[in-house]
């Protein structure tokens, strides 16, 4: 099926993927089948699809926690196979639902790592660290604080905040706000939005709920068995999907958004 | 202030010290070598099973073993150097115990560092790798710091273990809390067994305690917890080597002992005699027979005393049979010219190997030889010290004698004579100097056959020493001057089960009894 490139008027993409493969089992069956894709700088895009379908796989690809097997990952235009893979990760924000934050280092510290491994001076990664908090919206106070002292959204709001922490272009996330409460979920979703818009980031982020892509991202790119079968943008993908299956997949936000339309207009119920 | 209490106390600060210093220096040790290894075998699978189960089996072999197992190692290590670089070492001692504790403590370091890593939270794995760090620094800065209380729970379990199994050094020439242990358990001396049990098992409580401190330290992060702790480890150790290392405590003569109460006591009037001439000594108790000879040889101890059949078979490995004069001089001849050790002389007594039954017993079965015994042994049972079974002697007795018995039991010395006192075997393999076989009231079985070649008591001392004149005019007095009957009873007031007397008392007793140094 053909790809469709939404970006490509707005010069090189920040990120390009070409005949990507992998195989986890020695090639007896693959994550990865022949990806292609080229994501322009400033897009929030959404790898939706259901568990086991490569999304992840391919999201790891692009800051080579996962080297694949064949096919080539460009970033800002030169090859990532160029710089050795912590090097590449500390250009790369990277955040997921498991969060991962080092319960033996401070807020402060945990948020500073990356800057420290790139050799930062104390009271530069101090006042990045600052930045940071009052980026994220949280108290400055916090910087002290251990992990284990914080909420689940205020956790997650701090793995933003060190996968921002060393000014990247590129962020890459997992889920990133999967374990949380729907209301919590929400804010944070929508603050991160905000985020992106503000700092100019290019985002890709992994998520199995629909409505969460349809809702924060400007190109929704759906994965299923390892091959890219719907890419476009929200509204094209909700008013004429190409496949059936990818129909189905939009049908449940457009029930929905139908549903709460009604509520709101006074309409009775048992119509959705 | 001669009951047994004062003197535990009086030995205290050496034998606690050189403890101490023994069980640091192998946990430390330990520590150094397990944790890269485990390090290593944790990030690789094919390592990790080989790594485990080579320390796993290194735990199964009885500790005591292992150490004896490295002194004749180190002994040839010891003598390729000699011969290569002109430099040799002492293969007795701290060394064999030094590597099987450091051996032993392994284990519990591995098992739980390994642990601790492999079971990481994957989640600290993926941030580590995430934000950008590569093997050393995920290592150094997230996979140590988690594990390392973990690690520390495993350097506590290897302290116990190694400060207990530390009393089994005593054998191998190493002075330890042990030595209270295996003195008292040769004497009798019920009161230095307890006080060495309960001595190693406080110091093991009272390390383990300061470990626990670091670990919870490590745990919570409080620096000074674990400051605290090692602070005061830090002190103990120091503490240990001041009074170890102390030149003015520093012994000129070393003198060597086997582990029953005879060499006890000779080794005691030595030492007694040196001293009183104002020469600094120390005692090397406990030592196993086989040690002994090449501690001597080796030059790891000055002066002992041995018996010449033990040389004769042992050593020079002869099986003829010479008359007794004819014996002490090619003994006498064969360690000057092959180990060059000089026999100053023989003492005067024989403590011979020799098969003993209760008086009235033999009376019962109306045995008086061994001959007489061979008759009826195929229903009888036999009593062997822990060496006895194993020695040319008891092959050659049988040999000679044709002996079979119902049933062959081996036994510590001391609980050897009261199974022959309570019946539980019918013979055994006692000592003709022992005091016990008056105590006892027991029958020595004559040797018509002469299986068993004389055993008279010879003193020694190593190359080193063999024109040393302040030892040799220590020793000379005593040859020719210890009749059977006197060793006898001088064993017989530290065996005596109803009054027994000190091994430093006894032998102060046994030292007026002898002819004073010109």
């Amino acid at each position: 099926m053909a790809i469709q490139d939404c970006g490509v008027e707005g010069g090189p993409p920040i990120i390009s993927l070409k005949g990507l493969r992998h195989s986890f089992d020695n090639g007896n069956s693959f994550a990865l089948k022949n990806v292609d894709l080229a994501i322009e700088p400033g897009a929030f895009v959404a790898l939706v699809g259901g568990s086991g379908s490569g999304k992840t796989t391919l999201l790891k690809c692009i800051n080579r926690l996962i080297d694949p097997l064949m096919g080539s990952v460009e970033i800002e235009g030169q090859s990532a196979r160029d710089l050795p893979g912590r090097e590449l990760r500390r250009k790369i924000g990277y955040a997921f639902q498991g969060v991962g934050l080092f319960p033996h280092m401070t807020v402060a510290e945990n948020i500073g790592i990356t800057p420290s491994l790139l050799g930062w001076s104390r009271p530069e990664i101090a006042s990045r660290v600052e930045e940071l908090l009052t980026l994220v919206e949280l108290p400055p106070d916090y910087a002290g604080r251990s992990p284990d002292q914080l909420s689940g959204g205020q956790r997650q709001r701090v793995g933003v905040a060190r996968a921002l922490a060393a000014r990247p272009h590129i962020m890459l996330m997992d889920e990133p706000f999967g374990a949380l409460d729907p209301v919590t979920r929400d804010t944070l979703g929508v603050a991160y939005r905000q985020l992106h818009d503000q700092i100019g980031l290019t985002t890709v982020m992994v998520t199995h709920d629909i409505l969460e892509a349809v809702l924060l991202a400007d190109r929704i790119i759906v994965v299923h068995r390892g091959e890219v079968i719907a890419d476009g943008a929200p509204n094209a993908l909700l008013t004429t999907p190409q496949r059936n299956d990818v129909q189905a997949l939009m049908d449940m936000p457009r029930r929905q958004a139908e549903r709460v339309h009604d509520l709101l207009h006074g309409e009775p119920a048992g119509q959705g | 202030m001669d009951t047994p209490l004062a003197g535990a106390f009086a030995v205290l600060p050496s034998y606690l010290g050189h403890h101490i210093l023994l069980s640091a220096a192998a946990l430390a040790l330990g520590t150094a070598l397990s944790l890269p290894l485990a390090l290593a075998a944790s990030h690789s699978a094919r390592l990790r099973w080989p790594v485990l189960t080579f320390v796993s089996l290194i735990q199964t072999v009885p500790s005591l073993a292992l150490m004896a197992l490295f002194y004749p190692v180190l002994l040839a290590i010891s003598a390729a150097s000699r011969s290569l670089t002109g430099h040799s070492f002492s293969a007795l001692g701290f060394l064999p115990s030094l590597i099987a504790l450091t051996l032993y403590s392994m284990l519990p370091i591995i098992r739980n560092t390994v642990t601790a890593i492999v079971n990481l939270d994957s989640d600290m794995i993926e941030a580590a790798r995430g934000v950008g760090m590569g093997p050393t620094q995920r290592l150094l800065r997230v996979e140590l710091p988690l594990a390392a209380p973990v690690i520390m729970a495993g350097v506590r379990t290897a302290a116990v273990w190694t400060i207990g199994t530390a009393t089994l050094s005593t054998p191998v020439g190493q002075t330890s809390l042990g030595n209270y242990i295996f003195a008292g358990l040769q004497t009798e001396n019920w009161v230095w067994v307890l006080f060495g049990c309960i001595t190693a098992a406080a110091l093991a409580l009272l390390v383990d305690q300061l470990l626990g401190l670091i670990e919870i330290g490590t745990a919570r992060r409080s620096l000074w917890r674990v400051a605290a702790g090692m602070g005061i480890l830090a002190l103990g150790v120091a503490a240990a080597g001041a009074v170890i290392f102390n030149p003015a405590q520093k012994p000129a003569y070393v003198v060597g002992a086997k582990d029953f109460t005879e060499q006890y006591l000779l080794a005691g009037v030595i030492r007694q005699r040196l001293e009183a001439g104002g020469h600094a000594t120390s005692l090397r108790g406990g030592l196993g027979s086989a040690v002994v000879f090449r501690a001597l040889a080796q030059g790891d101890i000055d002066v002992y005393v041995d018996y010449s059949g033990t040389i004769w078979t042992n050593v020079m490995g002869r099986r003829d049979r010479l008359p007794r004069e004819a014996m002490l001089r090619e003994i006498s001849d064969w360690l000057a010219r092959e180990r060059g050790v000089r026999m100053v002389g023989a003492l005067g007594f024989e403590n011979v190997y020799a098969l003993a039954m209760k008086r009235e017993r033999a009376q019962t079965l109306g045995v008086t030889s061994i001959s007489d015994l061979a008759k009826q042994a195929a229903h009888l049972r036999i009593g062997g010290d822990y060496e006895f079974f194993a020695r040319p002697e008891w092959a050659s007795l049988r040999q000679e004698y044709g002996l079979q018995f119902q049933e062959q039991r081996e036994f510590q010395s001391t609980f050897m004579y009261r199974a022959v006192a309570n019946g539980d075997v019918d013979v055994i393999s006692a000592f003709s100097s022992d005091g016990r076989i008056k105590g006892e009231d027991l029958l020595l079985l004559s040797d018509p056959k002469g299986a068993i070649p004389p055993y008279d008591a010879i003193v020694m001392v190593s190359a080193k020493r063999k024109t040393d004149k302040a030892l040799l005019a220590a020793l000379k007095p005593l040859i020719g001057a210890i009749p059977v009957t006197l060793m006898q009873k001088a064993n017989y007031l530290v065996e005596r089960p109803d009054a027994p007397m000190s091994v430093d008392v006894a032998a102060q007793w046994l030292d007026k009894q002898l002819p004073a140094p010109k």
